[in-house]
């Protein structure tokens, strides 16, 4: 059961798709990752599911791309994003729902009839192949005249940066010109869509932070539909237009990243992307758009509409939207004790500790440190808080608690 | 099924399985079914074969000769294993210890000689151990000897032919585990205090020891079965398994019989294998 | 220092072993090669009598014996190619495909190996008498096929081993179809693999005496020509050719060795 969508525009960022206008925008409810706006997706999957046994790798599964954006699947290993990505490269069937590449229903089509390509995980650079060969590998087959297949490898290592590799073989590269050979190969032959399975997991973090902006830069030059997958969240957040966080082979949520990180409409996503502090509870009161909600440790409150008394709730707040002070702040009564700061070059990290043990952690840019072992009042601005719909059970302990103390 | 189904997962199967599953069926699994319904039957008059069952091969095995024959087989069989372990472990650690270029070029130097046709290196012994061969005709020069020495047509000459033609299985399957040794292990070891034989009992041989077991079954099933070394070398003094089964089916024109014979030297391979495996073997580690 | 020299010691003990070991194994060939040049001219052509190049061409006129060699090559090249053919695909659809039976097959591949050669070739004569199948060079060459087929899956297998299996989607993927990509991406790949094993199965095919004993009819194959001459005397012409053969084999040997091949492939890229 796909969690939907907040009920708004999904498209922030500048790249419009050349398809729709912004002002037959129908906004509302979308119940799935499908875009209501543009006329037809570039990459259409509709309620895929798949099977291994009785595995059920990937549920229900319905998500749009659109052209001409790059947009990653997040999600952590065994979500089931790698299958879901070979299903539309047609390594995979899925066992049922249907997907459709520009318009076309792919079921029974083999993955070399498909206008896609994929740039994969271990680089599967042919060995026995120079890297010239490795590139123009599609070309040839397709009896491309052989000037004209010179021509556009070259210029293909030309962008990504390997002018002069040509006669290298794939054991004599390092990992991130590997990597470059095995996208140069994939985009050559246009595809409309380009996949990446985790490309940049093999390698070193200043290489990968290197490869990132690469690829960005590259996904905009060629204009050509990149669906990524990875379990790297910053990965994630830096590079694309649009991310659809997967969880348990189920869609969670799909949107811009400033969306996805600001308002996450399910505990997996609020703790997945970034840091935050997640609070359990039921709502005491609703006061026009003030939402009070009492947790194990007293009451905060926040900013949220559609929520009503006696709702379980989880509340969560980013660690640099976390204040503190020495004296209450209305509305919150929520109290710990700072137990641990660390100076980590740019930001000061601190983690305060409420009676119940529950950690929360506090960033700030680096400033004044706070009191420590001292009892600080935690609060934060209601708008900065997001309110979620939660399905936990295991909550009613810890609100049942909450609540009795409060009626003492 | 999908057509998708067909093409991807049925039909390359049984294009790249399938004839290889025919030709095993073919000329494996039924000749061997064949001759193992044939120990069963029996002759005529006219060497024809008769469908009728009877235990009489089995039976004309227990006779007190061919008992004779197949003590002196297993005899022949372990001493040429022995040799060759004893030979071959020693040389296998020493090559495999060697530096890499050179390492290719020993192991070469072992594959060589097989390149040249068995028969004609076992007639090779056969002029060297002969009464007017070399070995005699120069140990009488060095007036070691007054008269020439008997080395052949006896089983001494046949264990050592046995030896010499099965000497690279056994140092194969040794050198491959010999090669997977993690010479670390060895520093270690030393490091610990042990002295060489220690490090050797405690640390090389546990790990080898799968090798020696498939280079010594890779010897002794084929020394039951050599009979053309037996034939040269032994000049019937020494008659194998082999020799016997060779008979039933050239001269003596006894068929099942012969099926019989062969029966229980598969048996007795099985039986070899199983307990391989049981000790631990790697299948793997015989196909070498 | 004491420790210097006893290592030196155990390294010269060792070599002087090898040595010996290498002696013992080179020895019946070079009493071969040796006495090829030997002068004699009557049976049972053992002694020696001189230095002659007098067989070598004898060798030449002796038809038989250059037919049943010219037999065995061909033999060897037909079953090399058809046992490499069979077992490169079987060890390819074995390595990617899980197919019930597959057990069996694997357990069945290892009963030519392991079982003596006398069962093997006896079994084979009774199905080619049952069958009535002409003894002669197609009874030999499923023979052959039969016992080299294991060993090229077993080299195949070995070199599949670290296969990565998304190259061929890479190549599917890129637009190829499967039947191609076998031929560009899969074959290629395995090649060392596939080479080891037709050499093997070309020597193994080469040397064969049990099996080709009884599954041969009336053709003779040259181990088996050899095997006729014992009986009489082996005339110092098969020492001759024996002596050729070896020359040819040690040649091809020093050649791949020495990457001459390797640096004539790298020319073409």
């Amino acid at each position: 059961m796909a969690v939907s969508a907040t009920g708004r525009s999904l498209y922030e960022t500048s790249r419009m798709p050349s398809v729709s206008a912004p002002g037959n925008a129908a906004p509302g409810r979308c119940k799935s990752g499908g875009d209501m706006l543009s006329g037809r997706a570039l990459v259409q999957i509709q309620k895929i599911n798949k099977f291994y046994g009785s595995n059920h790798v990937v549920r229900d599964f319905t998500l749009d791309v659109q052209e001409g954006e790059f947009l990653t699947i997040l999600g952590s290993s065994g979500c089931g994003k790698t299958t879901t990505l070979r299903m539309v490269a047609g390594f995979e069937q899925p066992t049922d729902g249907k997907i459709f590449v520009g318009g076309e229903d792919m079921a029974d089509k083999e993955p070399y009839e498909r206008d896609v390509n994929t740039v994969f995980q271990s680089y599967a650079l042919f060995p026995h192949m120079s890297v010239f060969s490795n590139i123009a590998y599609g070309l040839r087959m397709k009896h491309i005249p052989k000037k004209e297949i010179r021509k556009r490898v070259m210029d293909m290592l030309d962008l990504v940066q390997l002018g002069g590799f040509e006669y290298r073989m794939p054991s004599q590269l390092s990992g991130g010109q590997k990597q470059r050979v095995a996208i140069a190969r994939a985009v050559i032959n246009r595809p409309k869509v380009l996949l990446l399975d985790e490309p940049l997991s093999a390698l070193d973090l200043k290489l990968r932070k290197q490869m990132q902006l690469e690829l960005k830069r590259l996904q905009r030059k060629l204009n050509i539909t990149f669906i990524y997958v990875t379990h790297d969240q910053e990965e994630a957040l830096t590079m694309s237009d649009r991310i659809a966080v997967m969880h348990d082979g189920m869609l969670e949520q799909v949107g811009v990243p400033k969306e996805i990180y600001e308002k996450p409409v399910s505990k997996f996503v609020a703790t997945f992307i970034g840091e935050t502090n997640l609070f359990e509870g039921m709502v005491s009161s609703v006061d026009g758009d003030i939402v009070s909600v009492a947790v194990e440790s007293g009451t905060i409150c926040g900013r949220a509409e559609g929520f009503q008394k006696g709702e379980v709730v989880a509340v969560s707040v980013r660690p640099e939207r976390m204040r503190y002070s020495t004296s209450p702040v209305r509305g919150f009564t929520i109290q710990g004790v700072v137990r641990e700061q660390v100076y980590v070059g740019s930001v000061l990290k601190s983690i305060a500790v409420l009676p119940n043990g529950h950690e929360i952690r506090l960033e700030r840019l680096a400033g004044d440190a706070l009191p420590m072992n001292g009892p600080v009042y935690l609060s934060w601005d209601p708008k900065d808080a997001r309110l979620i719909h939660s399905r936990d059970q295991e909550v009613y302990h810890a609100v049942e608690t909450a609540v009795m103390e409060q009626g003492e | 099924m999908s057509k998708h189904k067909f093409r991807s997962s049925t039909l390359p199967v049984l294009i790249t399985v399938g004839p290889v599953s025919l030709w095993l069926a073919f000329f494996v699994v039924i000749p061997l079914l064949y001759v193992f319904i044939m120990s069963f039957c029996s002759i005529d008059e006219n060497y024809n074969v008769v469908f009728q069952f009877t235990l009489d091969n089995y039976r004309n095995l227990m006779d007190v000769n061919y008992l004779q024959i197949y003590a002196q087989s297993i005899l022949i069989a372990f001493f040429a294993t022995v040799i060759c372990l004893v030979l071959g472990y020693p040389f296998a650690f020493l090559i495999s210890r060697t530096f890499r270029s050179r390492k290719t070029f020993l192991y070469m130097l072992v594959i060589i000689p097989f390149w040249t046709n068995s028969l004609i290196r076992i007639y090779g012994w056969r002029t060297f151990l002969g009464a007017s061969g070399w070995l005699n005709q120069t140990l009488m020069a060095l007036h070691l000897t007054d008269s020439p020495m008997d080395f052949l047509f006896n089983r001494f000459a046949t264990i050592l032919g046995m030896a010499y033609v099965l000497f690279p299985f056994m140092v194969l399957p040794l050198y491959t585990a010999i090669e997977k040794l993690d010479p670390s292990q060895l520093e270690v070891s030393a490091d610990l205090g042990a002295r060489g034989g220690a490090t050797f009992w405690n640390v090389v041989l546990p790990q080898t020891v799968s090798g020696v077991f498939s280079g010594c079954i890779m010897v002794f099933i084929p020394s039951l079965g050599y009979f053309y070394v037996a034939d040269i070398l032994g000049g019937g003094n020494s008659d194998v398994i082999g020799n016997l089964i060779e008979r039933q089916f050239q001269s003596g024109n006894n068929w099942p019989f012969g099926a019989a014979l062969s029966i229980i030297l598969i048996a007795v391979t099985l039986l070899l294998v199983k307990l391989y495996q049981k000790c631990g073997g790697d299948m793997q580690s015989l196909g070498v | 220092m004491r420790r210097k020299k006893a290592e030196r010691l155990c390294r010269s003990a060792g070599a002087v072993y090898c040595g010996l070991v290498y002696a013992f194994l080179f020895l019946p060939i070079v009493v071969v090669v040796v006495n090829s040049f030997n002068a004699t001219k009557s049976k049972p052509y053992l002694s020696w009598k001189g230095f002659s190049f007098a067989w070598y061409g004898k060798l030449l006129q002796n038809t038989a014996l250059l037919d049943s060699f010219k037999n065995t090559l061909i033999l060897a090249a037909v079953s090399t190619i058809l046992s490499t053919i069979i077992g490169t695909i079987a060890a390819v659809g074995m390595f990617k495909y899980r197919f019930r039976g597959k057990s069996v097959i694997d357990a069945l591949l290892y009963i030519p190996v392991v079982i003596p050669e006398i069962v093997l070739g006896i079994a084979l004569l009774t199905l080619f008498a049952t069958v009535n199948i002409p003894r002669g060079m197609l009874s030999l060459v499923f023979a052959h096929v039969t016992f080299c087929i294991p060993f090229v899956i077993f080299n195949v297998r070995a070199r599949l081993d670290g296969y990565d299996k998304s190259l061929e989607e890479a190549s599917m993927d890129l637009g190829v179809g499967r039947l191609k990509t076998f031929f560009h991406i899969t074959l290629p790949v395995l090649a060392p693999g596939i080479g080891g094993g037709a050499l093997l199965a070309f020597t193994l095919s080469i040397d064969d005496v049990i099996v080709s004993y009884f599954t041969n009819g009336q053709t003779k194959t040259f181990p088996l020509k050899v095997m006729e001459s014992i009986k009489s005397g082996v005339a110092p012409d098969v020492n001759a050719l024996s002596t050729l053969i070896l020359i040819v084999t040690v040649l091809f040997v020093v050649l791949t060795q020495s990457g001459l091949i390797r640096r004539l492939r790298h020319r073409k890229i």
